[in-house]
Formats: C-alpha cells, sequence, structure tokens
C-alpha cells in the first residue's frame, strides 16, 4: 500500500465520519454527552484540510500528521483515544513508502496497544476496544493465513462490525456512559461504531 | 431554546472576547483558548492551570489572577480542552518553578491533561505535577465506572492552593496542600431541571415537572435515582447525609461549607438551602469555619445545587482568608 492509498483511506474514513455524523451524535446522546459526532467530523475535517496543506511524504509521516490533527482538534475521550491510534501506527511503520499488509496489521496491534495504555480499558468495557479488539485479531490471523488484502480487510471489517454490534448488551465500565450503569445497556458504543467506520474506509480505499 | 447567544457555534469564542473586554487584568490568547493573568509568567512562582469543557462558568476561565490560577484552558462546551491548549499554557505561565495542573476526573480531562503533561516532559518544558479533583459521592461505584467526578472541591482546591503558590512554596508544597483538600472534600448535586447545551438546541436529559434528579454530574449526568418533588429542608437532608457519611464528617470537625448553584437557580433559593445546611451540620456537631454560597461551578442553565463539605485545619483556613482577586472571587486585594 502506498503513502496515497493511505491517504485516500484516511479521507474516506473523514467522509463516511460527515455522512455518519448525526447517527455517532444520537449513539452518544443515548449514553454519553451526544457530542461524539460532531467532534470526530471537526477533527477529520481538520486532518483532510491539514493533508490537502502539506502532502506527507511516508506512511509514518502520514500517520503521525492525522494523529496529532486528531490529538489537537477533537477533545474528550476520542480525541486522545483515535490520535493514540494513528500515532502509535504512525511510529511502528519506520521510513518506509510502502506498507505491507504485515506491517498495517502490525501498526494497528501498536496502535490498539497505546489505546489500552492511555485509556485502560479491556475487553466488554463497551468501548473503541471492543470494536478495534477483534478487528486486529482478524487482520492478523488473516495475515498469518496468507489471505491476500482485500479479503483479510474484509475479514476485519465484518470483526469490527460485529464488535460493535456486541456492545450494544454490554454495561458500560469507562468514560461518561459509565454513569449510567444498568441504563447503558441496550445502547450501541459510539465509539466502537467508529472503529468500524474506519475498516469499512480501509475496505473501501485499499482494494 | 432561548439563549443570549449569536451562533450556537460562537458561544465559547465570544464570551473570551467579552472576558477580555470586561477583565483588564486578564489576558486571552484567542488561538489556543486560554485566559491568563496580565502578569504571568512569575518568576520564582510555581504556575498553576486548570481548564475543561466550557459552560461551568465562572469555573475556570473566572479563577484566574491574583492568589488563585495563573491559566484555564477553555474547551468546547462540555468538551475537556485538548493537549495543545494545556502545552501552551503551561508555557505561558511557567516562572521557573513548575507548573501543577488541577484536573476533574473525566476520561476525557484526565487523558488530555497527561498528553500535555508527557508533551511537556518531551519538551524539556516545564517541571509539570498533577493532581485530579473527585469528590462527587453521587457515584457509588467507582470500581466499574470512571470514578468519582471532580465537581465542587476543585473551586475550594483552585483558591487554596493558588494562595500556597502566592506564597512561593515549592511545586511539591504546593501539590500536597491540593491533593490534601481534594482527600478532605466531599459534594453531592441535585438537579430540578436540565440543562440545554446550544449546539443540541434541547434539554440534555428529560425530567417531570415534578421530579428531581438526585446525584447529577455537572454535565447532566444522571445520579443516584429520580426522586419527587421535595421541600428544600428534605433536599439539604438528602444531599448532606451521604456527604457527611463518606469522609466521615464527625462532631467538632470544623469545615468550609459550599452551596453551589448549578446556574439556572437563583442567590435567595441558595440562601433558603444554606440556611438548611447550616442547621443540620449544627445538629451533626460539625462547625462551620468559612461559607460559600453562590453559582461558581455550574452547568450551564440547569437549575439545583450541590453541596460541598471541605474538612479544614488552620493552614487550610489562612490559605482560603488569604487575598485573591478574579473576576469570580475576590477579597483582601
Amino acid at each position: 500500500m502506498s503513502t496515497a492509498a493511505l491517504d485516500q483511506w484516511i479521507r474516506s474514513f473523514a467522509q463516511l465520519i460527515a455522512e455518519n455524523k448525526d447517527l455517532l451524535t444520537d449513539l452518544d446522546s443515548a449514553i454519553g454527552d451526544g457530542d461524539h459526532g460532531a467532534n470526530m467530523d471537526r477533527g477529520m475535517r481538520a486532518v483532510v484540510a491539514a493533508l490537502d496543506d502539506t502532502s506527507p511524504p511516508t506512511a509514518s509521516a502520514l500517520f503521525k500528521k492525522v494523529g496529532m490533527t486528531l490529538v489537537s482538534t477533537v477533545g474528550g475521550a476520542s480525541g486522545p483515544l483515535f490520535g493514540t491510534l494513528f500515532l502509535k501506527a504512525g511510529a511502528s511503520f519506520g521510513d518506509t513508502s510502502e506498507v505491507s499488509l504485515t506491517q498495517l496489521a502490525a501498526g494497528l496491534r501498536a496502535g490498539l496497544e497505546g489505546i489500552v495504555l492511555r485509556g485502560k480499558a479491556e475487553a466488554g468495557d463497551k468501548t473503541i476496544y471492543d470494536a478495534l479488539a477483534p478487528a486486529v485479531s482478524a487482520l492478523d490471523t488473516a495475515v498469518s493465513d496468507g489471505v491476500e488484502k482485500t479479503e483479510a480487510l474484509k475479514r476485519a471489517l465484518a470483526a469490527a462490525e460485529s464488535g460493535r454490534d456486541a456492545t450494544t448488551p454490554m454495561l458500560a465500565r469507562k468514560g461518561r456512559a459509565s454513569y449510567l450503569g444498568e441504563r447503558s445497556i441496550g445502547h450501541q458504543d459510539p465509539g466502537a461504531t467508529t472503529v468500524a467506520l474506519l475498516m469499512a474506509a480501509a475496505t473501501q480505499a485499499l482494494p | 431554546m432561548k439563549k443570549l447567544i449569536n451562533d450556537p457555534q460562537d458561544v465559547v469564542a465570544e464570551a473570551l472576547l467579552g472576558m477580555e473586554a470586561a477583565h483588564p487584568d486578564l489576558r486571552i490568547n484567542h488561538e489556543h483558548r486560554i485566559i491568563y493573568r496580565a502578569d504571568a509568567p512569575r518568576s520564582g512562582k510555581v504556575g498553576i492551570i486548570s481548564g475543561g469543557g466550557s459552560g461551568h462558568e465562572p469555573m475556570h476561565g473566572g479563577f484566574v489572577g491574583l492568589g488563585m490560577l495563573d491559566a484555564a484552558c477553555a474547551g468546547e462546551m462540555f468538551t475537556s480542552p485538548v493537549p495543545d491548549q494545556m502545552l501552551a499554557a503551561s508555557k505561558l505561565v511557567d516562572g521557573g518553578a513548575g507548573v501543577l495542573h488541577v484536573v476533574k476526573n473525566y476520561t476525557g480531562d484526565v487523558m488530555n491533561f497527561e498528553m500535555a503533561a508527557e508533551m511537556a516532559a518531551e519538551d524539556g518544558g516545564a517541571q509539570v505535577l498533577s493532581v485530579v479533583t473527585n469528590d462527587d459521592v453521587a457515584v457509588q461505584d467507582s470500581t466499574w465506572t470512571a470514578g468519582r467526578r471532580g465537581v465542587g472541591v476543585t473551586v475550594l482546591l483552585e483558591k487554596i492552593a493558588g494562595a500556597a503558590a502566592e506564597q512561593g512554596r515549592t511545586l511539591e508544597q504546593v501539590a500536597d496542600i491540593a491533593r490534601r483538600v481534594n482527600e478532605s472534600g466531599r459534594s453531592m448535586g441535585l438537579a430540578l431541571t436540565s440543562c440545554t447545551v446550544p449546539a443540541a438546541g434541547k434539554p440534555t436529559f428529560e425530567i417531570g415537572e415534578n421530579e428531581m434528579e438526585l446525584g447529577v454530574g455537572i454535565h447532566g449526568e444522571p445520579g443516584r435515582e429520580r426522586v419527587p418533588l421535595a421541600p428544600a429542608r428534605e433536599i439539604a437532608q438528602m444531599l448532606l447525609e451521604p456527604v457527611l457519611a463518606d469522609l466521615p464528617f464527625t462532631r467538632g470537625d470544623n469545615v468550609l461549607a459550599f452551596v453551589n448553584g448549578l446556574g439556572g437557580t437563583p442567590l435567595i433559593e441558595l440562601y433558603v438551602m444554606y440556611n438548611e445546611v447550616s442547621r443540620i451540620l449544627s445538629a451533626h456537631g460539625v462547625q462551620v469555619a468559612r461559607s460559600l454560597v453562590g453559582p461558581y461551578i455550574t452547568s450551564l442553565d440547569m437549575a439545583g445545587t450541590s453541596v460541598t463539605l471541605l474538612k479544614v485545619d488552620d493552614e487550610m483556613l489562612s490559605l482560603w482568608d488569604a487575598p485573591v482577586k478574579t473576576p469570580g472571587l475576590r477579597w483582601g486585594a
């Protein structure tokens, strides 16, 4: 995958966030403070503007720019968490112009570990983790099974989507939703929904 | 929605312009949305910064000035500020003695302040210590939630730590008294109505004409339970009993009693509440050494109140009494 292809992934993600802004806000209104859609949209618009301004030469520089921009513009918990995902993934790519599927899987794994360190979330807490961890595992498995890229990304998306759906019956244990206790049950997690959009953008932009 | 605004998107930026016009002792960095003392940095003095989502005014921007905060970072409405803001604010107020970050315990605030402190360390910038406030006893299950929220104690901590910094104490000493204030204080709030976030245009939660949310958070987070509307004397009991039992506060303790308005409740009702609070404390043999009554940590236009008790010693009292000159609190200066 070239830097240009990864750049396209980010832009597709921004597009999906814009299209789903109201859905994300509605999900967050049910169990949070109703600003996840607006905050992610503001952040991804800033990312696209930054990429339009100067095009980073390497995948590593691209992801670092995306991560820094999200950290600087999103706020709340989503800014540091999604920012960390891209910053850690970018750092793991090293100085290379082409990113292999193996490197992408390792990068997302590094991002997931960064998110765990930052947010202290565990499986079943009803967070970003519950969609991202299955997606990263599916990608890892596909890589070690020698599955080709398009199919591997499809599997990662399917895993993210089932992870997202599995957040609905969970009791929130992190973030503002945790204060709802039992009342958080029956609502899909907005952060996990955003992770599924990120993987959907990958299947669109990295065929 | 009826509000004194122009465009919902411009509320934070325009309020900062208003603060700048109204308070010549303050400076505003509009790019980073930082309110800071015109005389910052003060050489050799520990800098104290705080910040959080907007909508809780006068906290935090209204507590910038002599004897309290050196700078405050304003986030979007009810959204924590970003690390760049805290990093820039730390640089603005670093007089060479280090910078204390005062952080309320909310997931977003804690993460953004942590990232700012890490960035400051990587930069080789100011030495940073952080104190997190978590005084809200309404959150009972703090193991399986994001933990107790930082509420009323934050105001008292910013005043007391601010006075300690003004006296020229070291960063460790200022952080130490700040932690002691957090450990010695407990709060609980109650909402009569929801708040309305300007960009949302409608109330954050539905609540009936004859209901109250007991244990509400300052962003409209749900509390312990929805209860029927009650007279002030019963409300005071509902709020004070869990607060008294938690520390616990006992007979002979000296306290600072703080009855706070959440934004939409008139001062006369807060004094009705204070009367009940004072009566209950007296019945428990708890001595009120100092009091604070008014809207200091608010939730936009939410009607309701919170009660904070801080168990004080002579050191805290003398720091509380020290001169302060900010838009929100001013005496002795």
